[in-house]
């Protein structure tokens, strides 16, 4: 037996015309349901993503809960002037990025490229930051495992003007649980360092794309859906940041 | 069409009749052409030739498993093997089997027809997703061949973490990766059934078999990432000490237990909706009928998988967890036990007034239903929190499991794959030793899993190497079982393999089935539709079947 | 139970001969064994009824006898039954299951308290005479026993099929399970949480004996010092009593009729100083911290082995003042180690 629908129309495949672009996929009817599926899958992935961080958080409100003061002291021992740059810089690097993807649906190719290039630059300064701070961790002997040190949580520095310790002594078994809070913070800075090292990957792909002219011509999809990935890196940082850095902060400390 | 008969198999002339020379296997030639391809047909058979493989690795731990059981002492492998079985089995059959099975070789192939497209919304990603599968099931191979694991398929901690010395990091990373397939696979279903619908398939005219699949997706999409962040932390935890999941440095193992089981719960109802989306095609077909209630069938998918995420607690009843939120937890068990039952009241009032033939797709349909309502009813009792007490950790559990498992799912499996196996490779197989294999199976299933209900209330702990004396008998009962389940299994593979070239031309709808995938060549063309079809007809419309095919009578002549 | 006892009787008999049903040997298994058989009756009847439908309907619709099928959409009436029914069932099993549940981890108030460490792979009890048993509990008729359990290493779980209790035994925090024996004899005693290697070895057995039996065995087998005695020790031996001496200028609180009081911490909240307090506090001093009273009790963590805090804890429960404490602070030197378990201490 004949597939009918074949046998009714297969003289006519020969004679559809149909102006395509480039990057249009064959397997979708149109150029729109092509560029809604994309952005979709995107936002679905994204959902994944937060599924993903969200283990993590959940573990991250768990302990903070149990162990309050070591978790205060520990997130006492980062420093808020190089997480706020760092903040600043994702902000500006998610504004660089929006502004590509504005470059681009404009046509504009030269602007696209430079955002593009500026949202590498702040994306690089962002992981710079982050490795002057692992690096401090690590000569502290903060990261967690056999030569975690507790010492300045259970013998604070003095502030040499008052002449009392900077910080709250913790007795020995709290301080003990800011190895959690540590694991903790490179579980999550880590993974979010991971997830912009593979953004930037991914930007200096785009990049030399745009710049053979690939999206300015109409086809700005990749650039807005990367403009989703890169956006929701920025937006864990946003939760990172608080949750990390400003646990009880007083103005003054 | 004879009245006669008792069957409705269809088959043209097999004198005159030939496999359509343009199709989606002769499409392109080579191996490259089919290891980088975008077909979603390709990528399901690559799928189905790779689950086939692991399924049979898995096969092959549990002989050996059921081996060593046929005594009380531990005598044909050391213990630390015999751990190592276990886990593997579990393993593999859960994450590379089990969860792929029907919606990575089914889904693949089926779903984009069903709905009138052309392929999935991102075939490269559905590439990438069978080549994730790959590396993550070399990952656990070579777990296996260095030594194996054995911290169970559970990877409980802290045992995981710190008290082998096996290759657990990189079973749980080959875990991992494959966790990544299955979140690619789903993201593309969902997209796909989104977007993708031809003109005038409303969702209430899909297939229910696309309403499960489109189910069992959500929970992939939002269940995999916590099992994949959790495998991270015992990798974690592992290598480096964190102590997330260590008392003694302030970590709570419990923890481990519900980012694990927030997902493995979930997984379940990953492993058995595509299951019973393939029952909904199969008992419509050779009942001649549309589903008895479609509605409340394709609703209790969905019901299934929001309540699923929400009962994952009741893995854990007799861990020390609060007694208040214990009850929470059973009752929402409760709930989620009840969409089941609804859609096997379903099927079954389907079979009612209809033209019901026997076919091997028929016989698996049936096995499931039986299986799966024992299967079911004994996660009541798991679900009941003063009877789990006594039941869990024990072979009851196992049991349990295993019927819907494998006398749930896998035969839905079974049945899927010889129901759509015309239509993926344009052949028949021979039907009465498919008839044979699936009694075999059944009763091979029945008699190997039986028994370890009586052994799960005896008090038979499960992962157990070696047991005391009284057990034997049950063991031994359920190994004989065991052996006739493998050669059910094994037949398929033989007759299925003979029938690629010696099977009968099976035409476009060999079982005159509704459903858009029966309405184009065996094997489908590349592009699956010459022009894509307008639908303006109800899922399961036999009436619309019987009209079209007069049509075609009369004006193809 | 409403079916004649009679007839109970022959049938668990019956069953409990036939080696395909477990002895019921506790005063909870009967009402486990009822729910069961509530179930199995459920499955039984949903399983034939579905069976009959689908037999029935097969034979009655088969093709030969039915070539054209009528197209039917579905009926309100019916998917409102067939949810109705199973859910009104299945919440009936949630309500008794509930209730058996509470029944078994709601230990009475006379319940002697037995310790049980697990590790891999093997149970260690613990009376409080001070009996120490390995892999084996034994434990009188009439009288209801809690355990109290930890592990010192992985998961484990105990279980006692034939009493129809289990526990998962978990390290880090005291679990419990409690039964009452019915009758003399022996029965398994199974890990049922894989840990390992020789995690089919971690079996056991308990030994009901009646009362006369059980005390002739207590007297017989115990070490001579009780697990409040070796507590005592402990206490003096690590130092404990320097702080808790019971002094009105002493750094730490008074601890004699600490347990099952109501204590007020530091942070303000108020909590009952139970068996799992006494060990955190042990382990987690700050978090413990007693209203009034600086935190700086150095942790023990790694240096008292399971059993050793068992001790303490037995010590603690019976403390009712300071005397002794007192009496032992010039003699805080013991001439007996605390017990160790090798490898798992710091020396």
């Amino acid at each position: 037996m004949d597939n009918t629908i074949v046998a009714t129309h297969d003289t006519h495949a020969e004679e559809h015309h149909h102006v395509s672009l480039p990057q249009h996929r064959h397997h979708f009817e149109t150029e729109q349901q092509q560029r809604e599926a994309g952005t979709f899958g995107m936002w679905l992935f994204l959902l994944t993503e937060i599924m993903f961080f969200g283990g993590l958080f959940f573990a991250y409100l768990l302990y903070r809960n149990w162990y309050n003061p070591a978790f205060v002291a520990a997130s006492n021992q980062l420093s808020i002037p190089l997480g706020t740059v760092n903040t600043a810089v994702l902000i500006s690097s998610g504004f660089f990025m929006a502004l590509g993807v504005w470059a681009a649906e404009v046509r504009k190719k030269g602007l696209l490229v430079i955002f593009l290039i500026l949202t590498i630059i702040s994306g690089c300064v962002f992981l710079g930051v982050k490795y002057f701070e692992y690096k401090e961790k690590w000569e502290k002997h903060h990261i967690p495992g056999a030569s975690f040190d507790i010492s300045e949580f259970v013998n604070p520095p003095l502030n040499p003007k008052t002449g009392k310790p900077i910080e709250e002594p913790l007795a020995p078994d709290m301080a003990q649980k800011t190895q959690v809070f540590f694991s903790l913070y490179f579980a999550m800075t880590g993974m979010h360092a991971l997830h912009m090292i593979i953004g930037i990957v991914l930007l200096f792909w785009l990049t030399w794309r745009a710049h053979r002219g690939e999206f300015s011509s109409g086809y700005v999809a990749p650039i807005e859906n990367f403009g989703l990935y890169w956006h929701f890196v920025d937006i864990v940082w946003i939760f990172l940041f608080p949750l990390l850095y400003l646990i009880n902060r007083h103005p003054g400390t | 069409m004879s009245t006669t008969s008792t069957t409705i198999v269809n088959l043209p002339d097999q004198r005159t009749a030939t496999i359509p020379k343009k199709n989606y296997i002769t499409a392109e030639d080579g191996l490259l052409s089919w290891l980088l391809t975008g077909d979603h047909k390709r990528i399901a058979m690559l799928y189905l030739v790779s689950i086939t493989f692991f399924f049979f690795i898995g096969g092959a731990f549990a002989g050996l498993i059921r081996l060593e059981l046929l005594t009380p002492q531990p005598d044909l492998v050391a213990s630390d093997t015999y751990n190592k079985l276990f886990s593997m089995h579990g393993i593999v059959m859960v994450f590379l089997f089990l969860v792929p099975s029907v919606p990575a070789t089914l889904g693949n192939f089926l779903i984009p027809i069903m709905i009138g497209a052309k392929d999935l919304a991102f075939p490269k990603i559905n590439l990438l997703s069978w080549y994730l599968y790959m590396a993550g099931g070399l990952f656990t191979l070579a777990a296996l061949v260095l030594g194996g694991v054995d911290t169970g398929w559970t990877f409980t901690t802290p045992l995981s973490t710190h008290y082998l010395n096996t290759h657990v990091v990189t079973a749980g990373l080959g875990v991992f990766i494959i966790g990544f397939s299955s979140i690619f696979t789903g993201l593309n279903f969902i997209v796909t059934i989104h977007r993708m619908r031809a003109p005038g398939m409303t969702w209430f005219r899909m297939p229910l078999f696309v309403w499960s699949n489109y189910a069992a997706s959500i929970l992939m999409v939002l269940g995999t990432p916590v099992l994949a962040i959790t495998l991270v932390l015992v990798v974690l935890e592992r290598t480096i000490h964190i102590g997330v999941f260590d008392p003694t440095l302030g970590g709570d193992p419990l923890l481990f237990q519900h980012l694990f089981w927030f997902y493995s719960h979930p997984a379940v109802y990953i492993m058995i909706l595509p299951g019973m989306g393939v029952i909904s095609e199969v008992i419509s077909t050779f009942s001649r009928k549309r589903v008895f209630g479609y509605t409340a069938v394709a609703f209790s998918s969905v019901a299934i998988a929001v309540f699923g995420f929400f009962v994952w607690e009741h893995h854990m009843f007799i861990m020390g967890v609060s007694n208040y939120s214990a009850l929470v937890f059973s009752l929402l068990t409760m709930l989620v036990a009840v969409p089941s039952a609804i859609k096997v009241f379903n099927w079954a009032f389907t079979l009612q007034k209809g033209s019901i033939t026997f076919e091997t797709p028929m016989l698996y349909a049936f096995a499931f239903i039986g299986l799966f309502t024992i299967g079911g009813l004994t996660g009541v009792f798991l679900g009941s929190l003063g009877m789990d007490i006594h039941l869990t950790e024990t072979y009851f559990i196992v049991a349990h499991f295993h019927y819907v498992m494998v006398g749930g799912m896998l035969m839905a499996f079974m049945s899927g794959v010889h129901f759509w196996w015309p239509k993926m490779v344009g052949r028949m197989y021979p039907e009465s030793l498919s008839k044979l294999s699936a009694v075999t199976s059944f009763i091979g299933f029945n008699l190997t899993f039986m028994p370890q209900f009586i052994l799960g209330y005896l008090g038979m702990p499960r992962r157990y190497h070696s047991y005391p004396a009284e057990y034997q008998v049950l063991n031994v009962l359920s190994t004989a079982g065991a052996t006739v389940l493998g050669i059910g299994f094994l037949l398929p593979l033989i007759y299925l393999a003979w029938s690629l070239k010696y099977g009968a031309i099976a035409g476009n709808n060999p079982w005159q089935a509704t459903g858009l995938e029966w309405q184009i060549q065996s094997p489908p063309l590349t592009e699956n539709f010459i022009e894509t079809p307008i639908v303006d007809y109800e899922a399961y419309d036999y009436e619309w079947l019987a009209h079209k095919t007069e049509q075609e009578v009369t004006t193809v002549g | 139970m409403h079916i004649s006892p009679v007839l109970w009787q022959f049938l668990v008999k019956w069953l409990t001969n036939s080696a395909l049903f477990p002895r019921e040997a506790s005063t909870i298994a009967p009402y486990a064994d009822a729910l069961y058989f509530f179930l199995l009756l459920i499955t039984i009847v949903g399983l034939v009824l579905v069976g009959a439908l689908v037999f029935g309907f097969s034979v009655r619709y088969r093709k030969e006898r039915n070539p054209v099928a009528t197209q039917v959409e579905g009926s309100t009436l019916l998917e409102a039954t067939w949810t109705i029914i199973p859910l009104a069932l299945f919440l009936i099993v949630f309500v008794w299951g509930a209730l058996l549940y509470f029944r078994i981890y709601s230990p009475p108030t006379n319940a002697t308290n037995i310790y049980v460490v697990g590790k891999q792979w093997m149970w260690k009890a613990e009376h409080p005479g001070g009996q120490h048993e390995i892999n084996a509990l034994h434990v009188p008729t009439g009288q209801p026993i809690q355990l109290t359990m930890i592990s010192q290493d992985v998961f484990h779980s105990f279980s006692i099929p034939d009493f129809r209790v289990k526990r998962e035994v978990i390290p880090g925090r005291y679990s419990t399970v409690w039964f009452e024996a019915t009758t003399p004899g022996t029965y398994h005693i199974f890990c049922t949480q894989y840990c390992g290697t020789k995690h089919s070895g971690m079996i056991g057995e308990v030994t009901v004996l009646s009362p006369e039996d059980y005390k002739k065995w207590t007297e017989g087998s115990t070490s001579g010092m009780s697990l409040a005695q070796n507590g005592e020790r402990l206490f003096a031996s690590m130092g404990c009593n320097a702080c808790h001496s019971g002094n009105a200028a002493a750094r730490g609180p008074s601890l004699a009729g600490v347990y099952g009081s109501k204590l007020r911490l530091s942070n303000g909240s108020e909590v009952l100083v139970n068996e799992a307090f006494l060990r955190d506090a042990i382990l987690n001093p700050s978090q413990h911290a007693m209203a009034g009273y600086a935190p700086i009790m150095p942790t023990y963590q790694g240096q008292i082995s399971e059993e050793g805090l068992i001790d303490l804890v037995e010590y603690l429960k019976a403390l009712k003042t300071n005397y002794r404490v007192q009496q032992t602070l010039t003699t805080s030197e013991s001439n007996q180690a605390a017990p160790m378990t090798p490898g798992v201490v710091k020396p």
